[in-house]
C-alpha cells in the first residue's frame, strides 16, 4: 500500500469537546490491510459509557471524538489474509479494535484484558491514528475483532449485544454463575441492567431487580420477565432479603453506596461491578469478611464470548429492548440517557440517517 | 446435670473497660457437659483482634471481658459423649466455640461463616452465661471445637497458627491459591504476616512482602524466607512490580489505600482483606474492571481446615515466630501490639504463669 494511494474518507457524528454535543464530521479511514475489513455501519448502539468518553468524565477524552462501540454493519471489503468473512456478511464490532497477541492475556482469549488493547474510539490505532467509533457511515476494523451475526438475528436487536449482552455474559460464565438454579440481583435498569435480567433468566436464574424506586416495578416484572422487585430504600424489605442473592450484577454508573447490597449476597456472594464511575466507593472490610463476599468487577467479554454470547441469545430468542432513533436526534438521545430516561438502550439507525456536513 | 452442683470456678485476666487494662478476674465455668471437653490452658496466643475487643474499638464489648483465642491446653476431663479426645491429650481451641449446625454454611464444613456462631469471648453461649476466653486457667469447650495438636508439635508454637495460622491457610485453600509456582505478596508483617510468608513459601509461592518502610527488609528475606520485599512508597519499585501478583494477603489493621495493591495484581488477582477496620476502604470501579480484579475478605477457617492447616505445618515443619511471656506482662504486651513491636506473636506462657 503506497503512500501515493490515497486514503478513504468517511462521515461520522463527532463531539469536539466536553459539552459533548455531536456534529457531523468528515474523516479518513485507513485502507483495507490484509486482516482488516471495511463496514458500512448499519446500526449503532448507545452506551453510557459513550456519554462518559464524550464528556471527558473519565479525564482522557480526545476531540474530535467519533463515539459509538455497539456496531453492527454489512462487509463491504475484505483484505487479502481475511477468511472468517466475505463480502455482504453481517458483522459486530465492539469495544476492542486491537490488542497485542502476544501477552498471556491474549493468547488465553481474554484480549479484552490485554494491557495494550486499543479502544475503537479515543484511542491511537497501530498506525498512528486516531480511531473512531461507530457513529459513522463506515468504519474499518482488524477482523479478529468482529464477529458473525448469526443468520436470523435483527441487526438492530443484535448492536446492544455487543457490549451490554456481553457485559453481562462474560462475568456470569467467568465466575462459574452461569449454571440454572442460583439468585441474581440485578441493579440498575438500564442498557446493561436489562440485559441482565434476560440473560440471567435464560440461565434459568431467579431473578430479583433491586432499584432505588418503585418507578420500573411493572416493567422489571411484567416486561422483562423479573421474579422479584426489591427498593433498596425499602429498610424492612432489604432486612428480608439479607443473605439471599449469589450474586449481583452491579450496572449503576455514579457513586452509591455498596454495604447495602453487600449484605443481600450470601456466603461466598458476588457484587459485580460493571459502572465505569471515577468516585471511590467504600466497603468496610468486616463485610466482606464475614461472608467471604467478593467485590469485584468485569469489562465487556472477548470475542469468543461475544459469539458464544450471540450464539446463547439466538438459541433463547433473547432480544433486546430498544428505542431506535436517527443521527440527528443523538444529541437528544445523550440528554435522555443522562436521565436515563430510555426503554432500555438507544440505537441509532445509521445507514438509515442523512450524513453530511 | 442438677442445679444443685456447684460450678467450677478459674480465674483469667479480664478487661474492666475500655482502658483495656486486663486484671485478675474470677468467673464460673460450666460443668463438662456430655460433649464438652475442660481444658487446662498451657498457652494462649495474643492477636490484634484481642486488642481491638479490649478496647471496645468495634463497639460492642461487654466487660468484664477475659480475651484469647490461640489456646493450647491439656484435656482434664471429657464429657461422656466425647470418644474423640481423652484426658492428658494436647489441644487447641480458637476464636469460635459454638453453631447452629442446621444452616448451609455448618453443614459444608464453613462453620465459621455461620450466622449463629459464638465467639470464644464476649459473646454469649447456649446456656446463656457470658463466654470468656484463653487468658484464663481452664476453658470448658465443646469437642466440635477442639482441635488436636499433631504430636511432636511444640504447644508454643501451635497456638498462633490456630488463628493467624487457619485465617492464612482458609483463603488460600477456598480460593483456589495452594498450587506451587503462584506469586503471592504479603502486606503487613504481623503475627498474620508472619504466618502468611511462611505457609506460603511452603506451598511453593514466590512471596514479595509489601511494607510502607524499609525496616522489615532484613527480616523479611533473610529470616522469614520472602523472595521479595517491595516498599509501598516507592514509586519506582511498585510500577515494576504491576501486575506481577496473583494474590496479596492485606494483614494491615487500619485505614489504607486499596489502589497501590490492586495495581499489583495480574488479570484476575485476588486482595484478601484479612484487617477488621471500621473505616471504609476505598476503590474506583475501573481498578477492579479493567483487569477483573476481585477484593474480598475471609475469616478464620473452619475446623476441617484447621485441623488440614495443622498436619501441613506439621509436615513442612512450620513454626511460628514468637515472644513468650508471663501473664503479668500482658498489659505491656497489649501496649508493644499496639506498636507493632513484636516479632511476630506474644504467647502467654499461662500454665507457667501465676493468676491471682
Amino acid at each position: 500500500m503506497g503512500s501515493l494511494e490515497v486514503e478513504r474518507t468517511t462521515i461520522g457524528w463527532a463531539a469536539s469537546d466536553p459539552s459533548a454535543v455531536l456534529s457531523p464530521y468528515t474523516y479518513t479511514l485507513r485502507n483495507t490491510g490484509p486482516d482488516d475489513v471495511y463496514i458500512k455501519v448499519i446500526y449503532c448502539g448507545v452506551c453510557h459509557t459513550d456519554l462518559h468518553q464524550a464528556k471527558n468524565d473519565l479525564g482522557m477524552s480526545n476531540y474530535p471524538m467519533v463515539p459509538g462501540h455497539e456496531v453492527v454493519g454489512q462487509v463491504l471489503e475484505v483484505g487479502s489474509e481475511v477468511t472468517k468473512f466475505r463480502v455482504g456478511d453481517c458483522v459486530g464490532v465492539g469495544i476492542v479494535v486491537g490488542s497485542c497477541q502476544n501477552c498471556a492475556t491474549c493468547i488465553s482469549e481474554k484480549e479484552q484484558y490485554c494491557n495494550k488493547k486499543i479502544w475503537n474510539y479515543n484511542d491511537v490505532y497501530t498506525d498512528g491514528k486516531p480511531t473512531q467509533g461507530g457513529f459513522a457511515r463506515e468504519m474499518i476494523v482488524n477482523s479478529k475483532f468482529a464477529v458473525k451475526i448469526p443468520e436470523g438475528m435483527a441487526a438492530e436487536q443484535v448492536a446492544p449485544l455487543l457490549c451490554a449482552g456481553v457485559t453481562v455474559y462474560s462475568p456470569l460464565t467467568h465466575f462459574g454463575l452461569a449454571r440454572p438454579g442460583l439468585r441474581g440481583g440485578v441493579l440498575g435498569l438500564g442498557g446493561v441492567g436489562h440485559m441482565g435480567v434476560k440473560i440471567a433468566k435464560a440461565m434459568g436464574h431467579t431473578v430479583t431487580v433491586i432499584s432505588s424506586s418503585n418507578k420500573k416495578k411493572e416493567e422489571a416484572l411484567d416486561h422483562l420477565g423479573a421474579d422479584e422487585f426489591l427498593v433498596s430504600s425499602d429498610e424492612e424489605a432489604m432486612k428480608a432479603a439479607a443473605d439471599s442473592l449469589d450474586y449481583i450484577i452491579d450496572t449503576v454508573p455514579v457513586f452509591h453506596p455498596l454495604e447495602p447490597y453487600l449484605s443481600l449476597l450470601k456466603l461466598d456472594g458476588k457484587l459485580i461491578l460493571m459502572g465505569v464511575i471515577n468516585t471511590p466507593l467504600q466497603f468496610v472490610t468486616p463485610m466482606v469478611m464475614l461472608g467471604r463476599k467478593t467485590i469485584t468487577g468485569s469489562f465487556i467479554g472477548s470475542v469468543k464470548e461475544t459469539e458464544e454470547m450471540l450464539e446463547f441469545c439466538k438459541d433463547r430468542g433473547l432480544t433486546s429492548q430498544i428505542e431506535v432513533i436517527k443521527m440527528d436526534y443523538i444529541n437528544k438521545a445523550f440528554e435522555r440517557l443522562e436521565k436515563n430516561d430510555v426503554r432500555y438502550r438507544f440505537v441509532v439507525d445509521v445507514a438509515g440517517s442523512k450524513f453530511d456536513e | 446435670m442438677g442445679s444443685i452442683e456447684s460450678e467450677r470456678t478459674t480465674i483469667g485476666w479480664a478487661a474492666r473497660d475500655p482502658s483495656g487494662i486486663l486484671s485478675p478476674f474470677p468467673f464460673n465455668l460450666r460443668n463438662t457437659g456430655p460433649e464438652d471437653l475442660y481444658v487446662k490452658v498451657l498457652c494462649c496466643g495474643i492477636c490484634h483482634s484481642d486488642l481491638h475487643q479490649i478496647k471496645n474499638d468495634l463497639g460492642q464489648s461487654n466487660y468484664p471481658m477475659v480475651p484469647g483465642h490461640e489456646v493450647v491446653g491439656e484435656v482434664l476431663e471429657v464429657g461422656s459423649d466425647v470418644t474423640e479426645f481423652r484426658a492428658g491429650d494436647v489441644v487447641g481451641v480458637g476464636l469460635l466455640v459454638q453453631c447452629c449446625r442446621n444452616c448451609h454454611p455448618c453443614k459444608s464444613d464453613m462453620e465459621q461463616y455461620c450466622n449463629k456462631k459464638i465467639w470464644n469471648y464476649n459473646d454469649v453461649y447456649t446456656d446463656g452465661k457470658p463466654t470468656q476466653g484463653g487468658f484464663a486457667g481452664e476453658v470448658v469447650v465443646d469437642k466440635k471445637f477442639v482441635v488436636k495438636i499433631p504430636e511432636g508439635m511444640d504447644a508454643e508454637q501451635a497456638a498462633p497458627l490456630l488463628c493467624a495460622g487457619v485465617t492464612i491457610y482458609s483463603p488460600l485453600n477456598h480460593f483456589g491459591l495452594k498450587n506451587s509456582g503462584l506469586r503471592g505478596g504479603i502486606l503487613g508483617l504481623g503475627g498474620v504476616g508472619h504466618m502468611g510468608v511462611k505457609i506460603a513459601k511452603a506451598m511453593g509461592h514466590h512471596v514479595t512482602v509489601i511494607s510502607s518502610s524499609n525496616k522489615k527488609r532484613e527480616e523479611a528475606l533473610e529470616h522469614l524466607g520472602a523472595d521479595g520485599y517491595l516498599m509501598s512508597s516507592d514509586e519506582e519499585q511498585m510500577k515494576a512490580a504491576a501486575d506481577s501478583l496473583d494474590y496479596i494477603i492485606d494483614t494491615v489493621p487500619v485505614f489504607h489505600p486499596l489502589e497501590p495493591y490492586l495495581s499489583l495484581l495480574k488479570l484476575d488477582g485476588k486482595l484478601i482483606l484479612l484487617g477488621v477496620i471500621n473505616t471504609p476502604l476505598q476503590f474506583v470501579s475501573p481498578m477492579v474492571m479493567l483487569g477483573r480484579k476481585v477484593i474480598t475478605g475471609s475469616f478464620i477457617g473452619s475446623m476441617k481446615e484447621t485441623k488440614e492447616m495443622l498436619d501441613f505445618c506439621k509436615e513442612k515443619g512450620l513454626t511460628s515466630q514468637i515472644e513468650v511471656i508471663k501473664m503479668d506482662y500482658i498489659n505491656t504486651a497489649f501496649e508493644r501490639l499496639a506498636k507493632n513491636d513484636v516479632r511476630y506473636r506474644f504467647v502467654v506462657d499461662v500454665a507457667g504463669s501465676k493468676l491471682d
